[in-house]
């Protein structure tokens, strides 16, 4: 009777702690940026050195009171009172701070992955921030009216949509006595490409999938054409296709001449799809560095051919995002 | 965490640690500092060269050595002197090892409570201010602790000016905190300063300067409560001891008499209570005369002086009665008599020389009395630092120097009475006090010591005379300093004036810190109603007053900071719609700047010609992308400022 009543309170209370104190449960959800720190989101316990700070205070305050002495009494108070007032100093420093942004440059699995987190001081400096994420802390400070970037390390990070979680903003400025902290969950991924295999095994001979492509099918008609253009050679109209489409179509002999290398999953057999992954990225990496025109197949999608910058994100973004053994993939 | 200190830290932290030491110097033994003095710049030194630190080979042997010579010259590590002996060179040795964020802030937490523990040995206001300074050193010195990627807050005075700006900023708490922290009544432990050297009372001899150290110690002695209306001020006289042998030098108690005095009291007859400070001593203060003692444990002396048959190691309260006008010892005994014209054989002939020729003259005895006194009234000066005197100290100071203070009066005149045949002797005690009218009791401090003399004539018995008030205690040295003549470089007026300021700031410093005790604590509250303040309600007040302090803390820690750019940004603008607004050309409420612009350019032309820049500058700002930049905000307000209004009808050419 007695412990379901005590249950039911329990309940109660945490209910109306939630009501009062959203903080407790919405900084466990990521929040969309930019992400301001206001009381509500500013934890303060004392550290380790402020209970001991604490002890000494009081051993203090009893020698002084117990020798009557009036000006160690007097020191003691102003020690304590600025070891008090430092708390308000801390939560400024951390009151106001703004997270703007939070992004990242192009990084692949396996290599140290920095996340920028831009943060604004507003009008006050913010002497000694640090900010943890997983063990690792970074320190950082702001002046006034600046904004700084925040270099994040993430060494662990795996292929796929990589979210930062929660990170701890903290700080014990100004005396170490209190640690004051708020957590800073933002809403934002990172696309992490896969792991680039090293060494890898040079690039395929370029029309070794040619005989392949050239069966695929029925849609061929369609995927070797294209519309036409005045300096196309009229022997390469594709009359049939035309008739049937109402407007001349070429056959497209660019795609079909061989020159486009096909990096394909299907050709990898015998190894297990994380490392065809990272084999065909080293292989995107590869054509992207001799400058070769590819077409990279996928289970779901068939990407290119192409060159250049749109076609490596793309075939890359594609490669980070194939569902793993684990999701239930191909395999 | 314990990341290894960086140079600015470690410099802080020696800074703070050797500031400690420092104020510790006066009282620590040459073992001690000598060692500590060559030790810590070393340290420093080597650190800069690249040393980690002093390896445990060297520390250690060094902290047993320090325990063992603690022990062998104090005989013990607790008490005041050992103690802050001990903290001192642990502390020391703490900084040779001190390597690490960790190292770094236990020793600045110890040297916190060494710090405070100088305060054991003075607590006059310069050193009690100097200590403040190093409490700023050490709350810097903790505050570099923190890591500060900013370059330009790792500058000394930034850091400093952080110490300081956290100093000041619990100011108001420690001020309420000091004045509600309910003060004890008795101590817990031990009694305050154990050691022998330690307690300031009177002592049973009167030598040459014997009494100054009381004279600048303003902690309460004894406080009286009188039974009825207490004595008039000038009978306000305390009787301790009474000093009958003089060898030159120094004054010294007689052994007891077989015979004690007889007392005969006139008037009326005052009962009250004193309660004695500890003075590790027997002797207790009575006003003057004692008549009769109300309590076991105390007995009156054959020289009617009060003796406690233990010594006083804690408060002490006892009852007497007391009679000011009385006729003390009609008769003398031979022994006493004897006693009592007694002088060293050998020392001060002038002095001798003097009282023979007032004898010469055919002076009576009171008439040589009034002699003596006449001579210290014409030319002598009350002084706390009189000059030093000879080996004929009584010569040296009544036809050299003629600077002093009670005890050179008391001495001098007992002297002189003595080679005029008077019998006299010397009282030692205290002589005023404070009357707390709300406490209703007179408080008596050690800086109220006194000496004066008694002399004995026949029909009269024993008289008090206080030589001293000859020379009018009110004009302490400033009045007499000119009378002097030739002032020195010392006696300069701006100097005296600044002495006489600084003596004021000391006094109130004395008053208000250092004697603010349990009783001024009780009747603090009584403007708020609490007429007799007990420890809870001290405590409740206090819980209040933090309470109220946390509050606006908080409320100025949640200010958000305003003055930010986009309010700057505001402000200029709205000061340039101030400036036309005489004009009534100003910009409209439903106007925004572009419209106001607009129609500025059909209404006045040349006027909105001469905006248009600044008009096209807040917008960019206001309505940009992104938040106005500091600087660019800066531009704009300057430029506001500096427009002018330029004659909108072109002059004729």
């Amino acid at each position: 009777m007695r412990s379901t009543a005590l249950a039911d309170l329990r309940i109660r209370l945490l209910a109306a702690a939630e009501r009062r104190l959203p903080a407790l449960t919405r900084l466990r959800r990521a929040e969309a940026l930019p992400i301001r720190l206001d009381r509500r989101r500013i934890y303060v316990l004392p550290s380790g050195f402020g209970v001991a700070f604490a002890l000494l205070l009081f051993v203090m305050l009893l020698g002084a009171l117990n020798y009557g002495n009036n000006p160690a009494l007097l020191l003691t108070c102003l020690l304590a009172a600025a070891a008090g007032a430092s708390l308000f100093f801390g939560f400024r420093a951390l009151s106001g701070l703004v997270l703007e942004q939070a992004h990242a440059d192009e990084a692949h699995a396996g290599e140290p992955f920095p996340i920028r987190l831009r943060f604004a001081a507003g009008p006050r400096a913010r002497a000694s921030l640090r900010l943890r994420r997983g063990e690792a802390n970074t320190a950082f400070a702001l002046p006034p009216n600046t904004r700084h970037e925040v270099e994040v390390n993430v060494t662990d990070a795996q292929r796929g949509w990589f979210r930062p979680g929660r990170m701890r903003l903290w700080t014990e400025y100004p005396l170490g006595l209190f640690h004051l902290w708020s957590w800073l969950h933002p809403d934002a991924a990172f696309l992490i490409y896969p792991a680039v295999e090293s060494p890898a095994p040079p690039l395929p001979v370029g029309d070794g999938r040619l005989g392949e492509q050239m069966n695929a099918g029925s849609s061929e008609e369609h995927a070797g054409l294209r519309d036409y253009r005045t300096s196309d050679p009229s022997r390469l109209i594709a009359w049939k296709a035309s008739v049937r489409h109402d407007t001349l179509l070429v056959r497209d002999v660019e795609r079909r001449s061989g020159e486009a290398l096909t990096l394909d999953y299907f050709g990898l057999h015998g190894i297990d799809i994380e490392a065809r992954i990272r084999r065909l990225t080293a292989w995107v990496l590869a054509a992207e560095a001799q400058q070769r025109s590819y077409r990279l197949r996928l289970p779901h999608e068939t990407i290119g051919s192409g060159l250049g910058t749109q076609q490596r994100q793309a075939c890359l973004r594609a490669l980070a995002l194939l569902p793993g053994p684990d999701d239930g993939g191909p395999t | 965490m314990s990341e290894r200190l960086d140079n600015r830290q470690f410099e802080l932290l020696s800074a703070a640690t050797a500031a400690t030491l420092i104020a510790h110097v006066s009282h620590l033994p040459l073992w001690l500092w000598l060692p500590l003095a060559i030790l810590l710049p070393l340290r420093a030194w080597t650190r800069r060269q690249g040393t980690q630190k002093f390896g445990a080979w060297i520390r250690l042997p060094l902290t047993v050595l320090l325990l063992v010579l603690v022990l062998v010259n104090f005989g013990n590590v607790f008490g005041r002197e050992p103690g802050s002996v001990l903290g001192c060179g642990l502390l020391g040795l703490k900084l040779l090892e001190a390597e690490r964020v960790r190292d770094a802030r236990v020793a600045l937490g110890f040297a916190a409570f060494v710090l405070m523990s100088a305060l054991l040995f003075a607590q006059t206001l310069l050193f009690s201010v100097a200590l403040g300074g190093v409490l700023i050193l050490l709350i810097a010195a903790i505050a570099s602790l923190q890591p500060a990627p900013l370059p330009q807050r790792r500058t000394l005075r930034a850091q400093i000016t952080l110490g300081a700006v956290l100093l000041g900023a619990g100011l108001p708490l420690a001020a309420a905190s000091f004045v509600l922290v309910p003060r004890l009544g008795a101590p817990m432990w031990g009694s305050p300063g154990n050691d022998a050297v330690a307690r300031t009372g009177l002592s049973d001899s009167m030598a040459p300067g014997a009494l100054t150290n009381l004279l600048i110690d303003d902690s309460p002695a004894f406080r009286v409560q009188f039974d009825a209306a207490p004595p008039a001020p000038q009978q306000r006289y305390f009787r301790t001891l009474v000093l009958w042998d003089f060898d030159g030098t120094t004054w010294t108690r007689a052994p007891r008499f077989s015979q004690p005095e007889k007392a005969e009291a006139q008037g009326a007859l005052f009962d009250y209570a004193i309660t004695l400070e500890p003075t590790d001593q027997r002797w207790l203060p009575a006003l003057d005369l004692p008549w009769s003692t109300v309590q076991d444990g105390t007995r009156i002396g054959t020289d009617h002086s009060v003796v406690s048959t233990t010594p006083v190691t804690q408060p002490r309260r006892y009852r007497l009665q007391s009679a000011t006008r009385y006729t003390l010892a009609a008769t003398l005994t031979g022994a006493q008599r004897e006693r009592a014209l007694a002088l060293p054989d050998g020392f001060d002939p002038k002095t001798r020389a003097l009282a023979e020729r007032w004898r010469a003259e055919g002076r009576d005895d009171a008439a040589v009395a009034q002699a003596a006194l006449d001579l210290f009234h014409a030319s002598f000066t009350y002084t706390l630092s009189p000059p030093a005197l000879g080996r004929d100290s009584i010569d040296d100071f009544l036809f050299g120097t003629q600077k002093g203070f009670c005890e050179h009066y008391a001495s001098a005149f007992v002297v002189l009475m003595r080679a005029a045949g008077i019998p006299a002797r010397v009282v030692t005690g205290y002589q005023g006090g404070w009357w707390n009218g709300s406490g209703d009791y007179l408080l008596v401090r050690q800086s109220d010591a006194h000496a004066w003399a008694e002399t004995w004539m026949s029909g009269h018995g024993w008289q008090r005379v206080d030589p001293t008030a000859a020379v009018s205690p009110s004009r302490i040295e400033l009045g007499a300093a000119a009378a002097n003549g030739n002032p020195g470089w010392e006696q300069a007026d701006w100097l005296r004036t600044l002495r006489n300021q600084f003596d004021f700031a000391n006094r109130l410093w004395t008053e208000s810190i250092i004697r603010f005790d349990a009783l001024r604590q009780k009747s603090m509250l009584t403007p708020f109603g609490i007429s007799d303040a007990n420890q809870g309600d001290l405590l409740l007040v206090l819980s209040g007053v933090l309470g109220v302090t946390m509050l606006l803390a908080t409320i100025w820690a949640m200010r958000s900071g305003a003055g930010s750019n986009g309010d700057r940004l505001d402000r200029a603008w709205s000061q340039l719609g101030r400036r036309l607004a005489g004009s009534g050309l100003g910009a409209r409420a439903n106007e925004g700047p572009l419209d106001w612009l607009q129609r500025l350019r059909t209404s006045a032309p040349t006027l909105a010609a001469q905006l248009e820049p600044l008009v096209d500058d807040y917008a960019a700002l206001r309505y940009g992308d992104g938040a106005p930049s500091p600087d660019r905000v800066a531009a704009f307000a300057g430029a506001v400022r500096r427009w002018r209004l330029r004659s909108l009808v072109k002059k004729p050419a």
